[in-house]
């Protein structure tokens, strides 16, 4: 590219410590470099940690969940936040399991249980968008009012659903090529959205609309839409980790679910989401996720007590939080 | 913290100035909002603080009312160094601003308005409703005979900005600052206003007194301090100056090359745009207006007359109930902003900031949000590479100076941050184009050639509106003037009767007509 002298080039200063600033300044690099420390730490205490075995389990603890993360994600770029989730996990999940036992065939049932999802968000984001009450408020609501239908549906008692065909909890429990399905379905959602959102312009969107919601608006960019898809899109997505929960577990718990919402938020906000919108990335997410999950299977090899584990994984979304928040008002002064 | 200083053998000679501000400096980022600046205000003078926007005079008000820190530089009030950390210490000290933005709580009642700071500063836990009403009334009264109880939420605009000068009246101040406080006040209120002041200064107390109509500074101030670029040019007895001489002080050149020579005039060119009857019933009222290609048409009148309202309605922002828009002698009714951008009519926001730009996004994210299929191949897939060659060659078209256009719109001066939001519009190679306040908070050098870009637009045929507050401004630029008047078209002034009197009047209300040609 040849440089044109009309520009006025204003930061030409390159320095090392710039460049290191520039670099952290990527939440994805700095989340990188902290999961690989712990991985050596981790290697040379626990002779366990770097089996297969043990990359399979970690893995598998937190697809399903990153799922609904990447969704969450999603949202909070657009300047939301859903604290349903949980509930509507569990509301799929239950959807399902009670038609299977009426005699569905599974798949309808599951697509049902998936609709299911999608109509709480349809409904979450009429009352955003038509309402104006906040997303938070709407979800509160949801979350609250979701659960209770879990409750009416079941009763209250956990469905057995071990009769499930093998065919249907192939999508929770079988695996190709030794990899877990769930794994693979994981990556393949995170890929997708991870392109979707760097190039496809409607998601160009969602991040305009995030930003600065009135000048989104005054760019001809219809907010409401924007946002009412994406509530949809994230109910949607917990939807569906509920129907893999549901084939992973073989069974359906109206109690499922609670209190999820803050993990998610929480493995979101420590990839890089900000509550106030504008920012986040899908890798962000699923570097969050797993930083999350690794922590807590590593405090269990070096036999940390469980009870710790809340604990410490409130104090990382602390200082992954903080850390940028300093990092921002350091680079603005 | 007292006020009178200790008495010196020298200071008996000569008092000490009220307020002295000595090599005041202050960036913002890359951007340096003040250099150096010295400042004398003199015990019960009106003294007048000049300067074009974003020449720094905001910023250093901002800092004698400690809601800005300065870089370096003392501020001395009544002979003592002072360190003025917060508005509470202004206060303390017997500082006033009335600031040019409207800072008032609209759900709360007048009076409760007035005195919040008090309030906040009496220390006491239980507030004398009845009292403060008696008190607050009294002040109102000079001003305006309006109840105190009434909600300010339900005020007009002009009204709110008495509220403020209300509020700062109560604060038993030394030192007044009023910013621009006639920008959105009625002639009659402003005449009761400068009454107030020449009181006040009768009283002893010292005014700092901003505007950029040169009539109220010459029969209301005896000094003047005239602002360039963040600095201080001079300060000199107003009795010794002209208005021409203030002007070209103010600008420091020749006014003439501020503003592009007029373009022949289009009017035997057909309308790209007929606005018939337009009206909400509520802000804007029965408008009608036509737009011709290469015409560059202002918009007139004081804040709040329903300027903004008027062509956020018609490029469907907002709504209308009443009335028709033709564009190119097709009847349209647009549903939604977009369809008027699809239609090649575009607005740009007064409100650079709020509604213009994304301030936290880079460069280029922002100038292709407008039209994101000029960037996207089929399927709406976005093509970096095309983002990129369309904020180059959109940058140089509008002469932005920037450095990578990665960097965050925020790294940017007001000028560039304007010229950002010019190419934005021009993005999507509009043929009307409506733009409110184009050269708010932009320093002169990128006024010039804001002004310098729009000419060249109007020349390559396409339709302008501006809209400005600015009175130099829409008779420099523009061929026409429309005044708006409480929602109204108060009149039309267009060739030699287009004088900042001939606005002003119509903007006040006055019903007189100035058209120097029929239409």
């Amino acid at each position: 590219m040849t440089i044109n002298p009309l520009y006025v080039i204003s930061k030409g200063r390159y320095s090392p410590l710039r460049w290191f600033g520039v670099l952290f300044r990527q939440r994805e690099v700095g989340l990188t470099v902290i999961i690989l420390a712990i991985f050596i730490v981790m290697s040379f205490t626990s002779p366990y940690f770097l089996t297969w075995a043990n990359m399979k389990a970690m893995l598998l603890s937190f697809s399903i969940e990153g799922i609904v993360v990447v969704g969450m994600t999603i949202l909070l770029i657009v300047g939301g936040i859903d604290i349903s989730v949980g509930s509507v996990v569990c509301l799929s999940m239950v959807v399902a399991g009670q038609l299977f036992l009426a005699g569905v065939d599974p798949w309808i049932a599951s697509l049902i249980g998936l609709a299911s999802a999608s109509l709480v968000g349809v409904l979450m984001g009429l009352t955003v968008t038509v309402i104006g009450l906040s997303h938070f408020i709407a979800s509160l609501a949801a979350m609250v009012i979701v659960r209770g239908v879990c409750m009416i549906i079941t009763q209250g008692t956990p469905l057995s659903l071990f009769t499930l065909p093998t065919s249907f909890k192939f999508i929770g429990q079988g695996a190709l090529y030794g990899v877990p399905f769930v794994i693979i379905l994981f990556f393949i959602l995170v890929a997708v959205f991870d392109v979707l959102l760097r190039k496809a312009a409607v998601f160009r969107k969602v991040f305009y609309t995030g930003s600065n919601e009135r000048a989104a608006a005054y760019s001809g960019i219809r907010v409401a839409r924007i946002k009412l898809m994406v509530t949809i899109l994230t109910s949607t997505l917990a939807g569906l980790a509920g129907i893999i929960y549901m084939a992973r577990l073989g069974s359906a718990t109206p109690t499922f679910g609670v209190g999820m919402e803050l993990n998610v938020i929480a493995a979101a906000v420590i990839g890089g989401a900000s509550l106030k919108g504008g920012t986040g990335s899908i890798l962000g997410a699923v570097l969050g996720v797993a930083l999350l999950s690794i922590v807590t299977s590593s405090l269990i090899l070096i036999n940390v007590s469980v009870y710790w584990q809340d604990l410490i994984k409130g104090l990382i979304l602390l200082a992954a939080v903080s850390m940028d928040h300093l990092m921002n008002k350091y680079r603005s002064a | 913290m007292s006020i009178s200083p200790a008495v010196t053998p020298a200071q008996i000679q000569t008092p000490a100035p009220a307020l002295r501000l000595s090599g005041i400096c202050k960036s913002f980022g890359p951007v340096r909002a003040l250099h150096n600046v010295s400042f004398e205000l003199a015990v019960g003078e009106i003294h007048a603080l000049a300067g074009e926007n974003g020449a720094g005079k905001s910023t250093l008000m901002n800092i004698i009312d400690g809601i800005i820190k300065p870089d370096a530089g003392e501020i001395w009030v009544g002979g003592r160094p002072v360190d003025i950390r917060r508005p509470a210490d202004a206060q303390r000290l017997g500082i006033a601003l009335v600031h040019q933005e409207i800072a008032l709580c609209p759900d709360l009642s007048i009076y409760e308005n007035i005195f919040m700071a008090q309030i906040n500063t009496a220390g006491k836990f239980w507030v004398d409703h009845d009292e403060l009403r008696r008190r607050a009334q009294g002040v109102m009264d000079r001003l305006a005979p309006i109840p105190v109880t009434t909600r300010v939420g339900d005020l007009s605009l002009s009204q709110q900005q008495l509220v403020e000068i209300a509020k700062a009246l109560t604060l038993e101040c030394r030192i007044l600052i009023l910013d621009e406080p006639t920008a959105a006040l009625t002639e009659p209120e402003a005449q009761r206003l400068f009454a107030i002041i020449r009181q006040l200064r009768a009283d002893n107390i010292s005014v700092i007194y901003i505007s950029h109509r040169m009539g109220e500074i010459f029969s209301l101030c005896q000094r003047v301090t005239v602002m360039r670029d963040g600095c201080t040019v001079g300060c000199d007895e107003l009795a010794a100056m002209t208005p021409d001489g203030m002007i070209t002080r103010l600008v420091g050149r020749e006014l003439t090359a501020l503003y592009p020579a007029k373009r022949p005039s289009c009017q035997h060119r057909e309308p790209v745009l007929r606005v018939e009857g337009l009206s909400d019933d509520r802000r804007f009222f029965d408008i009608s207006f036509q737009l011709r290609p290469g015409e560059i048409l202002g918009f007139g009148g004081l804040m709040g007359a329903g300027r903004t309202e008027i062509a956020q309605a018609i490029c469907a922002i907002d709504r209308y109930r009443r009335g028709s828009v033709i564009l190119n002698g097709q009847p349209v009714r647009l549903r939604h902003y977009c369809d008027s951008v699809a239609r090649g009519m575009a607005y740009l926001s007064e409100d650079r900031k709020g509604a213009g730009l994304f301030l936290d996004m880079p460069i280029d994210w922002n100038i292709s949000a407008l039209d994101l299929t000029a960037i996207s191949g089929g399927y709406g897939v976005l093509s970096q590479g095309a983002e990129r060659r369309q904020a180059e060659r959109l940058g140089l078209e509008v002469r932005l100076k920037k450095g990578r256009l990665s960097d965050p719109v925020s790294s940017l001066s007001g000028g560039n941050q304007q010229k950002v939001a010019l190419a934005k519009v021009l993005s999507i190679k509009p043929t009307i184009l409506f733009l409110d306040e184009p050269t708010r908070g932009v320093d002169i050098s990128a006024k010039a050639e804001i002004y310098q870009i729009l000419h060249g637009l109007a020349q390559s045929g396409v339709a302008l509106v501006v809209i400005s507050s600015e009175l130099p401004e829409l008779i420099g630029l523009c061929d026409r003037v429309l005044v708006i008047h409480e929602g109204r078209i108060g009149g039309e002034v267009r060739d030699a009767a287009l004088t900042e009197q001939a606005i002003m009047r119509l903007a006040a209300g006055a019903t007189a007509s100035f058209t120097g040609a029929t239409a």
